[in-house]
């Protein structure tokens, strides 16, 4: 099938399925999305807090370095080496490096990802050696433009990328803020969730906020759900970046009332055990849930105190790697700490609210197997990418198609 | 020792049965009231990070993961099978029974598609209740840091 005219059906609401089974589209993604002029998020720059710290991690198919040089700052580079293309690092992550070598050939790297040595450059005894017109500085892998908001580190292959906080906007860049408010993030929990479809059905389901309540029955059936609660969409200009919240209607939440909403229950099944809720005030504003994302594939998440970011890595049209950093804050008391630690049963692959949506898009690529050219219908609230007051919308998703197609020129 | 041996591979055997059987209902009962399960990667348990992929802190916390997956979380039809492994440095002070035991466990979709879905090590704790074992405290070190789709049903 790959070959075949791309046909987008006309406006907003209609999603073609070829669109998740397509290598050819796939192919195209790394250029035009993953190595085009867009941010993705990379790591914590709490995780490479030294000189010669580093980590490796990926923007869609390419794998990337991530270094924190002498002067203490954070750059990242393609884990490719200019000679045969091998992996730099082959590690996850390591401290104190002073510079980094493919161990194929031993060409070596400063921690800027640029070309200090190859092996036997001159030769033996005067015998082989490269020609004397190569010149090292020609060479090196990609270097990323590297920008850090609130303590995270995105990259963009493309020097073209604007600011990163042009490309987030105003509002998306300060609801980053009133998650981090400031604080140094720590990492409490690293795990991947291998998911069995197409990249782009993950991050449609995050964006997805009609869906909330009717796959995740878990606050629903033990009534937990907050009362008095308000929320909204926020979808930014490009469509590509969103925002979700619930939010307590009056201003300061207590811990009481935090725990009195939690715990308030009619339903035959109550939590035996409700402390797995017994949250601690953190917000002003009283927010109990922000799920916000950055296009095309970073989701900073706020359940109650369950803080984590989420990395989507696709893996070829049919598979993807959701990568989830569970995160504390370095000021955490120890009653908090451990509030996090319960509440972080929430979220991940056994997550009592998100472990559907690790099958939900395998359900969907299995679905369509058959019907690449068949749509999926997005009428949901409207058929605008914008942002409002009800979540029984899929303005995000269509908000995504939007900012997708717009890359991919479609 | 020798006794301690048998009973800890008899309370392996009867854990992984319990929850091969479907008999999740069950599951809690091989906790103390005051446990703690916790299933990590060992990566993170090397790191010495704290949060979980799962956790529960008492045997309430245990029955609550168990009605959440009866009434309240959606998943495709699965079964596992435990292959837990001999109790290996065993070491009985103070009340307890400390061990290390090795597991696989196979997951078998509705399809029939069987898988091997993890692999691991328990951590444990127990203490004898009434004569019979209980395990104080459980750390399921997974051997990936990948989960596939989903880990619905307890290890």
């Amino acid at each position: 099938m790959d070959g075949t005219p791309l046909e987008w059906p006309e406006g907003l609401t209609r999603v073609p399925y070829w669109i998740y089974q397509r290598g050819d589209v796939y192919a195209d993604e790394q250029k035009r999305v993953f190595q085009g002029p867009c941010w993705s998020y990379l790591c914590l720059e709490a995780e490479v807090p030294n000189s010669g710290d580093w980590r490796a991690t990926a923007i869609g198919d390419a794998p990337v370095v991530v270094a924190r040089g002498e002067n203490g700052v954070v750059r990242a580079f393609e884990n490719r080496c200019a000679h045969r293309g091998s992996l730099i690092c082959i590690d996850e992550a390591g401290k104190g490096a002073k510079q980094f070598a493919c161990v194929y050939h031993a060409w070596t790297y400063d921690l800027a990802g640029s070309l200090t040595g190859v092996a036997f450059k001159n030769g033996v005894k005067g015998k082989g050696g490269m020609s004397p017109d190569f010149k090292m500085s020609d060479h090196g892998p990609r270097k990323l433009k590297v920008e850090t908001i609130d303590g995270m580190v995105f990259g963009a292959f493309d020097a073209g990328a604007p600011a990163l906080r042009d490309y987030l906007g105003a509002e998306i860049v300060s609801r980053i803020a009133r998650v981090f408010r400031g604080r140094k993030p720590v990492v409490l929990a690293r795990y991947t969730q291998a998911l069995p479809n197409n990249w782009k059905l993950y991050v449609e389901n995050v964006k997805d906020s009609y869906h909330a309540s009717i796959l995740h029955l878990f606050f629903t059936t033990f009534e937990l759900n907050r009362l008095s609660q308000t929320g909204a969409i926020i979808v930014d200009e490009s469509g590509g970046h969103h925002v979700s919240y619930s939010q307590i209607a009056r201003g300061r939440t207590g811990n009481a009332e935090y725990s009195e909403q939690a715990i308030r229950s009619d339903s035959d099944y109550k939590l035996a055990d409700p402390s797995l809720l017994h949250g601690f005030a953190e917000y002003d504003d009283g927010v109990t849930l922000q799920i916000l994302t950055v296009f095309p594939t970073f989701v900073l998440q706020q359940i109650q105190n369950c803080v984590a970011t989420r990395q989507v890595v696709p893996r070829g049209p049919d598979a993807a790697d959701l990568n989830w950093t569970i995160l504390g804050f370095e000021d955490d008391t120890p009653d908090e700490r451990r509030a996090r630690l319960k509440q972080a049963n929430l979220v991940g692959p056994a997550g009592y609210i998100s472990m559907e949506d690790g099958c939900v898009g395998g359900f969907v690529r299995r679905g369509v197997e058959g019907a690449p050219d068949a749509s999926e219908v997005l009428e949901m609230g409207g058929r605008e990418a914008v942002g409002s007051e009800s979540r029984v919308t899929e303005a995000s998703i269509r908000g995504f198609w939007k900012a997708y197609r717009a890359r991919m020129g479609m | 020792m020798g006794n301690a041996f048998f009973d800890l591979s008899s309370a392996h055997a009867e854990y992984g049965r319990c929850i091969d059987d479907d008999r999740l209902e069950q599951w809690p009962d091989f906790f103390t009231d005051e446990c703690l399960y916790r299933v990590t990667t060992a990566r993170d348990y090397r790191e010495g990070l704290e949060a979980s992929i799962m956790s529960a802190w008492s045997k309430g916390m245990l029955r609550d993961r168990v009605s959440a997956l009866r009434q309240a979380n959606i998943y495709e039809r699965q079964a596992y099978r435990h292959v837990i492994g001999a109790p290996c440095a065993i070491n009985e002070a103070g009340g307890h029974i400390r061990c290390e035991s090795s597991f696989i466990v196979a997951r078998i979709m509705r399809d029939g598609a069987t898988d091997l879905f993890a692999t691991g090590r328990y951590l444990d704790v127990f203490t004898r209740e009434n004569g019979a074992l209980k395990i104080a405290e459980r750390v399921v070190v997974c051997d990936s840091h990948r989960i596939d789709t989903l880990l619905a049903i307890p290890l």
